[in-house]
C-alpha cells in the first residue's frame, strides 16, 4: 500500500511517475494482483487458441468424418480430442464455438457499457425532466419480464446471431446507465464541472470530457462483470435452443448437444462446459483485481 | 498596490460605462420547507480596470452573485432582477447565448484548486479545451498560448509540466493552474470567488499579487468574493459588504478602511487583527450569528446583531443611500 498512497499523494518529480493519470494508477495496482495478472494470461490464451486454433485445423466444423465417428481421446490422433457421434472434431468445434462465445461476451458488454454510460451521463447530468423520462423508460424495461422480451426480439428478428445479440444487449445496459446515472449526477456538481460550464463548454463536451471519464473507474469493474454475465446469459440463451442456430454453434449449443448424449459421452459436455468455466474463473478474478484497483475507498 | 484607490479618483472612473451592471438581483433557493433568499436587490457596476470587492460572512449570498451572472445557478435557484454585460441581459440566458461569452469574454477562477480540475484529464487539455472551442485555435497554437500562460503564473518547466494530470501538482500550483486558465481568453471580466482561500498565507499573497499584476495587464474588471479584508484591502478598488443578501454598505477601498459608517462594517473591521494595532485585548467579535434566510424578512437583516440598533431597524428595512463622494449605506443611523 505504501506505493499506493505515493501515486495519489502530492507532486511527485520522479522520472516514472510523470504523467501518469490516475487511471494508469490504478492499472498499476491492478497488475500487482497476481491472481488476476494470471488469469487474464490464461484467458488471453485461450482467446488465441479460439481465434487461431481453427486456422492450423486443416477442416471445417461441418466437415464430417464417418470413418472415425466418436472416436476418443487420443492426442497423438488427426483428432486429439476425438469426435463426436458425426465424426466432427471436437477440439474444432469447441474452438469454433469459444470464438461466437468470447465475440459476443465482449462485444456484447462493450455495446451494452457504451449505451449505458452514454445514456445514464446525459440523463444524470442534464437532470430535470429528461432525467426522469430517460430513467422511467429504464424502469419500465426493468419491468418486462425478461424471457417476454427474448422471444418476443426471436419472433421480430429471427433467430440470428444479430437477434441474440440484441436479446443479450437489450437488458443489460440497464445497468450500467442506472451506474453512470448516479455518478453523473454526483458529479454534476463538482467544482471542476462548473469551471468547464464557466469556460463554456457545451453539455454534450462536458458529459463527454468530464462526467464519462470521471465515472469510468466505476464503469469498468462493473463491465468486467459483465462479460461475464453476457456470456452467462449467451450459454443459457443458446442452451435452451434460443440462441445460436446449428450450424453455427457456441460453448452453451456445445452444452446443449452434449447434455443430450451425456449418457453415451460424457466428453461432449464436459469439453466446453471446461472451457465457458475456465472463461468465467478468469473473469471473476480479473474483475476481483479490478475491483480491488478501481475502488476509490482504497485509495 | 493599485494605483486609483481614493474616492475622487473612483468617481472619475465611474463615468466610463460599465462593463458588467447588476440590477435588483435577487436570488432564492427552494428548499424542502420552503424558498429561501440567498441574495436580496443586489445593485452594482464594475468598469474596466476596475477590482471590486464583495466582502461578507459565510451564507451572506456573495458567491451566488457571481453564480448568477455566469449563468452557474444550481437547478434549485431562481434569478430575478437584471444582471448585464456590455449592455446585453445574461440573467437567465440560454446556455447557448451564454456560451458565447463564457470562456471568451467573461471568465471565473473557482474557490477549491483542489476540486476544481478534473482529475482525469491532463492540465494541457483542460487549458487548451476553451480555446479550442472558442477561438477555433489549432491544438498545436493552443499549446503555445497555453504554456506561455502558465509561465506568466510562474509554473517553472512549464512546457513539461503541462501534460502532468492536476493530482501532481500542489495546491499552490493548482490554483494557479486555475488563475492561467480563467487568463488564458484574456477576458474582459473576470469573477474570482475566494482564490485564495484554500491556500497557505505565504502562498495567498503571492497568488494575489500575480492576480493583481496580471488583471491590471489585461486592464479586465474584476469582481472578487471573499470573507477575508485581507484579500480586499491588497487588491480591490471599490468593496462592497454584504450581509444577510442585502448590500450594507459600498465604498472605495481607502474610505471603508478609514471610516467605516454601517455598524456591521465597523464591526468587521474591529474584528479583524492588525499589525498595527495594541494587541493586549481580545480579537473583538460581533456578538451572535447569521440569521437563517427562511421566510418573511422584515427590518435590517443585522438588526439582531447591532449594537446600535433603534426600534426602527426591527421595522423597516433600511434602504441602501448614496452619500456623498462615491459612497453608499443601508442604515438607518447613516445619513448623508
Amino acid at each position: 500500500m505504501s506505493d499506493v498512497a505515493a501515486s495519489a499523494g502530492q507532486p511527485l518529480e520522479t522520472a516514472a511517475s510523470i504523467g501518469q493519470s490516475p487511471l494508469k494508477a490504478s492499472w498499476r495496482r491492478f497488475s500487482r494482483n497476481k491472481l488476476a495478472v494470471i488469469s487474464m494470461i490464461i484467458l488471453g490464451l485461450i482467446t488465441v487458441a479460439c481465434f487461431a486454433g481453427p486456422l492450423l485445423i486443416p477442416y471445417s466444423p461441418e466437415d464430417f468424418d464417418y470413418e472415425n465417428t466418436s472416436a476418443p481421446i487420443d492426442l497423438f490422433s488427426a483428432h486429439p480430442f476425438g469426435t463426436d457421434d458425426f465424426g466432427r472434431d471436437l477440439l474444432l468445434l469447441v474452438l469454433d464455438g469459444g470464438q461466437v462465445s468470447l465475440a459476443v461476451g465482449f462485444v456484447g458488454a462493450f455495446v451494452a457499457v457504451m449505451i449505458g454510460v452514454l445514456y445514464g451521463a446525459t440523463a444524470g447530468y442534464v437532470g430535470g425532466r429528461l432525467d426522469n423520462i430517460l430513467m422511467r423508460t429504464v424502469d419500465v424495461l426493468y419491468g418486462i419480464p425478461y424471457f417476454f422480451l427474448v422471444v418476443l426480439i426471436n419472433l421480430v428478428v429471427g433467430r440470428t446471431t444479430g437477434g441474440l445479440f440484441l436479446s443479450i444487449v437489450v437488458v443489460l445496459w440497464l445497468t450500467p446507465a442506472v451506474i453512470s446515472r448516479g455518478q453523473a449526477v454526483s458529479l454534476r456538481h463538482r467544482e471542476f464541472v462548473d469551471a468547464a460550464r464557466a469556460g463554456g463548454m457545451s453539455e454534450g463536451q462536458i458529459i463527454l470530457h468530464h462526467i464519462v471519464p470521471n465515472s469510468m473507474n466505476v464503469v469498468i469493474v462493473y463491465s468486467s462483470l459483465l462479460v461475464l454475465e453476457v456470456m452467462l446469459t449467451e450459454s443459457f440463451l443458446s442452451f435452451l435452443g434460443l440462441g445460436i442456430q446449428p450450424p453455427a454453434s457456441s460453448w452453451g449449443s456445445l452444452i446443449e448437444d452434449g447434455a443430450a448424449n451425456m449418457e453415451t459421452d460424457l466428453r461432449l459436455l464436459l469439453l466446453p462446459c471446461s472451457f465457458l468455466v475456465a472463461t468465467l474463473f478468469c473473469l471473476n478474478f480479473i474483475a476481483d483485481g479490478l475491483r480491488d484497483a478501481f475502488d476509490p475507498n482504497e485509495r | 498596490m493599485p494605483s486609483t484607490r481614493t474616492s475622487a479618483e473612483v468617481a472619475v472612473r465611474q463615468a466610463a460605462a460599465a462593463i458588467l451592471s447588476a440590477r435588483n438581483l435577487t436570488v432564492d433557493f427552494k428548499l424542502e420547507h420552503g424558498w429561501v433568499r440567498a441574495v436580496d436587490g443586489v445593485s452594482f457596476e464594475v468598469r474596466r480596470g476596475e477590482v471590486l470587492g464583495i466582502v461578507g460572512e459565510s451564507g451572506s449570498g456573495k458567491s451566488q452573485i457571481l453564480m448568477a451572472a455566469m449563468g452557474l445557478t444550481a437547478i434549485n435557484g431562481r434569478c430575478t432582477g437584471s444582471v448585464t454585460f456590455e449592455g446585453q441581459e445574461i440573467l437567465n440566458a440560454s446556455p447557448e447565448q451564454l456560451d458565447k461569452i463564457r470562456g471568451s469574454a467573461m471568465s471565473m477562477i473557482f474557490q477549491d484548486p483542489m476540486t476544481s480540475l478534473n482529475p482525469y484529464m491532463r492540465v494541457v487539455d483542460q487549458l487548451t479545451e476553451v480555446l479550442v472551442a472558442h477561438q477555433g485555435k489549432s491544438k498545436a497554437e493552443a499549446v503555445d498560448n497555453a504554456v506561455e500562460m502558465l509561465e506568466r503564473v510562474r509554473i517553472p518547466d512549464a512546457r513539461r509540466r503541462i501534460s502532468l494530470y492536476p493530482h501532481e501538482f500542489s495546491g499552490g500550483m493548482r490554483q494557479r493552474v486555475m488563475i492561467a486558465m480563467a487568463l488564458l481568453c484574456r477576458p474582459a471580466l473576470l469573477f474570482a470567488d475566494e482564490p485564495t482561500t484554500a491556500l497557505d498565507v505565504t502562498v495567498q499573497a503571492q497568488i494575489l499579487d500575480l492576480l493583481n499584476g496580471l488583471v491590471r495587464e489585461l486592464n479586465a474588471a474584476v469582481v472578487i468574493v471573499t470573507h477575508d479584508l485581507g484579500v480586499i484591502a491588497r487588491l480591490c478598488d471599490r468593496v462592497i459588504v454584504l450581509y444577510g443578501g442585502r448590500i450594507m454598505e459600498e465604498a472605495a477601498i481607502d474610505d471603508l478602511f478609514e471610516a467605516p459608517r454601517h455598524p456591521y462594517s465597523q464591526g468587521l473591521l474591529a474584528a479583524t487583527p492588525r499589525l498595527d494595532d495594541d494587541t493586549a485585548h481580545d480579537l473583538r467579535t460581533i456578538k451572535g450569528s447569521p440569521r437563517a434566510l427562511v421566510g418573511q424578512m422584515t427590518g435590517c437583516p443585522f438588526a439582531p446583531r447591532c449594537d446600535r440598533k433603534i426600534e426602527r431597524c426591527t421595522v423597516e428595512t433600511p434602504a441602501l443611500q448614496r452619500l456623498m463622494s462615491g459612497r453608499a449605506a443601508a442604515c438607518h443611523l447613516v445619513t448623508s
